[in-house]
């Protein structure tokens, strides 16, 4: 192959990337452990309200999906349709909730999915720093890393702005984030760890920075 | 019953009713997008704004109960500020594209913005822009148009009861979008297209066709069912361009089935613009002379009932009573209506309650059992298939049906496909039945167009007295028809002994030795060798093919005509266009030929037609339901109900009469739609 060839394949690439399989999902049935799952959620509402329980389902779904697939899990399309028709709802309803919320992936993401908040707060605090030290781990935002450890995704208010700037990675919150904690986040997901999720600064949830300031004879 | 003052105007309302409805009984006009009388309120647009005393906010009409003591105000500065600035929201994200919007001077947003808007944007950014979506081969899609009314996928989920349609996304990326962009495929999808208040969903096959200004508007009849839809045939020239409903809250509503909708398309295709006479085994163009002398030659020293005429199914009562007229001059009462060969009416039931929908297409929405036997009204009525996914939506109505299994939008209890089960129906029904206050009964034609159908209608009747289906203020027996002429054919008893069934044999026999096929197109003549047929109608369709004499007629579009729906309902429709070519209407080319062959009939113009109708049929002399009330009646004679499943009228919903057949939308929506090949649309553009 050609250097020209080359560039033109991996530029095409990233214009277009690959459609989603989602035939390879065909057949798509829950787990044993799985099915009794959903069939706790289904009975947690009155006879003719199954409806109810999509939200848990297509969230249980995703999860089996990122199980197998051993990432954090997406949507595809059969599965969706197999979600509805165990509730016995039209596809298009339950397509519109899967697409309506942003924590069920439509598309596949990687092992971890790195949700960065960059609403004010959390960007008045330094996001834009922790923003440049993922693009610095060649993590980009809306791509799959090549080894597919990372996806990343800019997000609105995740409610942490007490403890802004965060990254919302899988379902770990990690607060008070700066470059390098960022990086060394990054670098332990990546070598198969798990780093201690919430703050990076070693405060207690979103107590004040350097220790509590009033009330301080409860503490002791 | 709470009182209200608009604008210094007290109005009562209902109880229930909004302040949106309140300010029009006042006289008001409320601007509004979302909102629509035949749908769910879903208070979305925000454009229906009204200043309320009392009230911090101004609030959205349309979601707001009346209730006793509110003062509204429509044109105070407040609520002329409100509609301003949700206009000015509105049209940040809405393109400037009338000129190529197929909308343009029917859009609502268009009117509104006018009316209410402020006249100029203030908006310096981008817009945003929407892919197109796909929906099928009747609505083409804009999306950057939507303003996310959700109209139409409230009348998907709400009166089609297809759920295909909905709002994917949130936010600003919130789109319109089919399941995947399949195709829709209710036979009402076209509905969604009236409903879209903008240009975002429009007519594909009408794209770029017309303005509304430069179409003539005429009043109608659908003929494509025998619902007898009100419709408006918009044309321009010689050519119906499109077919729009008319509000009739009796009849259709405000809505039209797609075949409706799309099937007079083919009224420009596969025209008969010439009479034409067999030669040799080959058509020849001839004149209406050479014809009519055709048409003697091969009638002479034929006596009486060697002559016989099939009407077909889009045939109107004036035409059918002109031939039925020379027919008896030819000394001949072998006319027959009932091409699929159903048995009813005529000489096996006479009373005319006997063949209608009595309980009427609106009254049904009440109904709370419905029986459905060997009748598939998703197909072949699609607007009294909503009144009953109404009445099992609004009063949990029970639904029982007999024959083949399909999806008709609503919960069924499927009871097998032998009508033998008629004898000897299940408890359950027989409980729902008894128990019912305003039980229905449907007979679909696949029940009647059988050998023992005579036995079947029998049935049923033995259940109206079983189960008292007939009592005050209601009436339970219905025959659902399909064909638009068949009520009115049997209303002025152009049937004869024995049906088609008897003039084939006839004809194969040798007993009869001329048949007129007006616009009868569902039989197969293909058979008779030995037999003159003279084709009179306006498709070269299957009745064409083996015809030895054909005069073209005037299709429904192209006729004043007095057509009668399933219940009873005696409706006009008016002529839009003129026939093509030396097409002439089918009662004056009878009365042409009535003098060719010797004895002229009674009348030179419609008025002594329509005259000569009302005197000896004086239910059609008038428009309007025509009521006889019931009258019990026994069929003599009958066959044994059959074993034999029960099989439905249509095998294809778009593909049931000769216009149908030759509109390519109707083509197209059959290919992809039933058949789902979805390259034909793709190949055809």
């Amino acid at each position: 192959m050609t250097a020209a060839t080359y560039s033109s394949v991996a530029h095409t690439h990233e214009m277009a990337p690959e459609k989603p399989d989602h035939h390879a999902f065909d057949g798509f049935q829950w787990t044993e452990e799985n099915a009794k799952s959903a069939a706790r959620q289904i009975a947690k509402y009155p006879e003719g309200r199954q409806q109810s329980a999509v939200m848990g389902l297509l969230d249980l779904a995703q999860r089996q999906i990122g199980v197998q697939t051993e990432t954090q899990g997406w949507l595809p399309i059969p599965v969706i349709e197999f979600v509805a028709k165990q509730l016995s709802m039209p596809y298009i309803r339950v397509y519109e909730v899967a697409s309506f919320y942003t924590m069920y992936n439509l598309a596949p993401v990687g092992k971890y999915h790195v949700q960065l908040c960059g609403t004010t707060p959390c960007m008045l605090r330094g996001s834009d720093d922790v923003m440049r030290a993922l693009n610095e781990k060649g993590i980009r935002k809306g791509k799959t890393t090549p080894d597919g450890l990372f996806t990343l995704t800019e997000v609105e208010c995740m409610g942490n702005c007490a403890n802004a700037p965060m990254l919302q990675i899988n379902d770990d919150n990690y607060e008070d984030l700066d470059a390098d904690s960022t990086a060394r986040i990054i670098d332990a997901l990546a070598a198969g760890d798990r780093p201690q999720p919430g703050s990076q600064t070693g405060r207690k949830s979103s107590e004040p920075a350097g220790g509590p300031t009033t009330l301080k004879e409860f503490t002791a | 019953m709470p009182k209200l003052t608009v604008d210094g105007i007290e109005v009562e309302v209902p109880q229930g009713a909004t302040v949106l409805q309140a300010c029009e009984a006042a006289g008001k006009e409320i601007p509004r997008f979302c909102y629509h009388e035949r749908l769910s309120i879903a208070g979305n647009c925000r454009m229906c704004l009204v200043e309320m005393e009392k009230s911090p906010k101004p609030v959205a009409s349309c979601a707001m109960p009346a209730s006793d003591g509110q003062v509204v105000k429509t044109n105070s500065e407040v609520t002329r500020k409100a509609r301003e600035g949700v206009m000015e929201f509105l049209l940040i994200n809405h393109p400037l594209d009338c000129p190529i919007c197929d909308q343009g001077g029917e859009c609502d947003l268009q009117d509104q913005a006018l009316n209410y808007g402020r006249g100029r944007s203030r908006y310096q950014e981008n817009k945003r822009a929407v892919t197109e979506k796909y929906m099928g081969p009747i609505i083409k899609t804009v999306m950057t148009r939507c303003i996310h009314c959700t109209r139409c996928v409230r009348f998907a989920e709400e009166v089609a009861g297809v759920e295909e349609i909905g709002a994917v996304g949130r936010g600003e990326n919130m789109q319109i979008t089919t399941y995947l962009e399949q195709a829709a495929t209710s036979e009402l999808s076209g509905n969604v297209i009236d409903l879209c208040p903008v240009g975002a969903l429009t007519s594909k096959p009408y794209a770029f066709e017309s303005r509304p200004w430069e179409l003539v508007k005429t009043n109608g009849i659908d003929v494509m069912d025998a619902v007898g839809s009100n419709v408006r045939y918009d044309s321009r020239g010689p050519q119906v361009l499109r077919v729009l409903p008319r509000v009739n809250d009796d009849v259709n509503e405000e809505w039209l089935s797609d075949k409706g909708r799309y099937g007079p398309l083919g009224l420009m295709k596969r025209r008969l613009d010439a009479p034409y006479i067999r030669e040799n085994g080959k058509l020849r163009r001839a004149t209406w002379k050479d014809a009519f002398a055709a048409v003697k030659r091969g009638l002479s020293g034929l006596g009486g009932e060697q002559i016989g005429a099939i009407a077909g199914d889009l045939v109107d009562v004036e035409s059918m009573v002109a031939l039925k007229d020379l027919l008896a001059q030819l000394g001949s009462s072998r006319h027959e209506c009932r091409q699929d060969g159903a048995q009813l009416g005529g000489e096996i039931s006479g009373v005319r309650a006997s063949y209608l929908f009595n309980t009427g297409i609106a009254p049904l929405e009440t109904a709370d059992v419905v029986l459905l036997i060997g009748s598939n009204p998703r197909w072949e009525a699609p607007l009294v298939n909503t009144r009953i996914r109404k009445a099992v939506r609004r009063g949990a109505a029970k639904v029982f049906a007999i024959g083949p299994e399909v999806d008709l939008t609503y919960e069924a209890e499927w009871l097998g496909g032998d009508l033998t089960v008629l004898g000897s129906l299940p408890q359950a029904v027989v409980d729902a039945l008894k128990g019912a206050e305003r039980p229905a009964v449907i007979v679909g034609q696949g029940a009647l167009a059988r050998t023992d159908g005579a036995g079947v209608l029998a049935a049923v009747e033995t259940l109206v007295r079983d189960f008292n289906l007939v009592r005050d203020g209601w009436n339970g027996f219905n025959v659902l028809h399909t064909a638009a002429g068949r009520v009115g054919g049997l209303d002025i008893g152009f049937t004869a002994e024995g049906g088609v069934s008897r003039i084939l044999a006839d004809a194969e026999s040798g007993a009869l030795k001329a048949l007129f096929l007006h616009g009868a197109d569902e039989i197969d003549a293909g058979a008779l060798p030995g037999v003159f047929k003279i084709y009179v109608g306006h498709h070269g369709d299957r009745g064409v093919r083996h015809a030895d004499v054909i005069l073209p007629a005037a299709s429904f579009a192209e006729k004043d005509a007095t057509w009668v729906n399933m219940e009873g309902r005696v409706q006009r429709s008016n002529r839009a266009v003129f026939p093509p070519g030396d097409a002439r209407e089918d009662w004056a080319i009878f009365r042409a030929l009535s003098d060719v062959l010797g004895s002229p009939l009674g009348y030179d113009d419609m008025d002594a037609l329509r005259a000569r109708i009302a005197r000896e049929f004086p239910l059609l002399a008038d428009e309007g339901l025509a009521v006889v009330g019931w009258d019990s009646f026994s069929i003599p004679g009958r066959s044994e109900v059959q074993p034999e499943p029960v099989r439905y009228s249509f095998e294809n919903y778009y593909m049931t009469n000769p216009v149908a057949r030759a509109s390519e939308v109707m083509q197209q929506c059959s290919e992809i739609i039933l058949h789902g090949n979805e390259d034909v649309l793709e190949a055809a553009e």
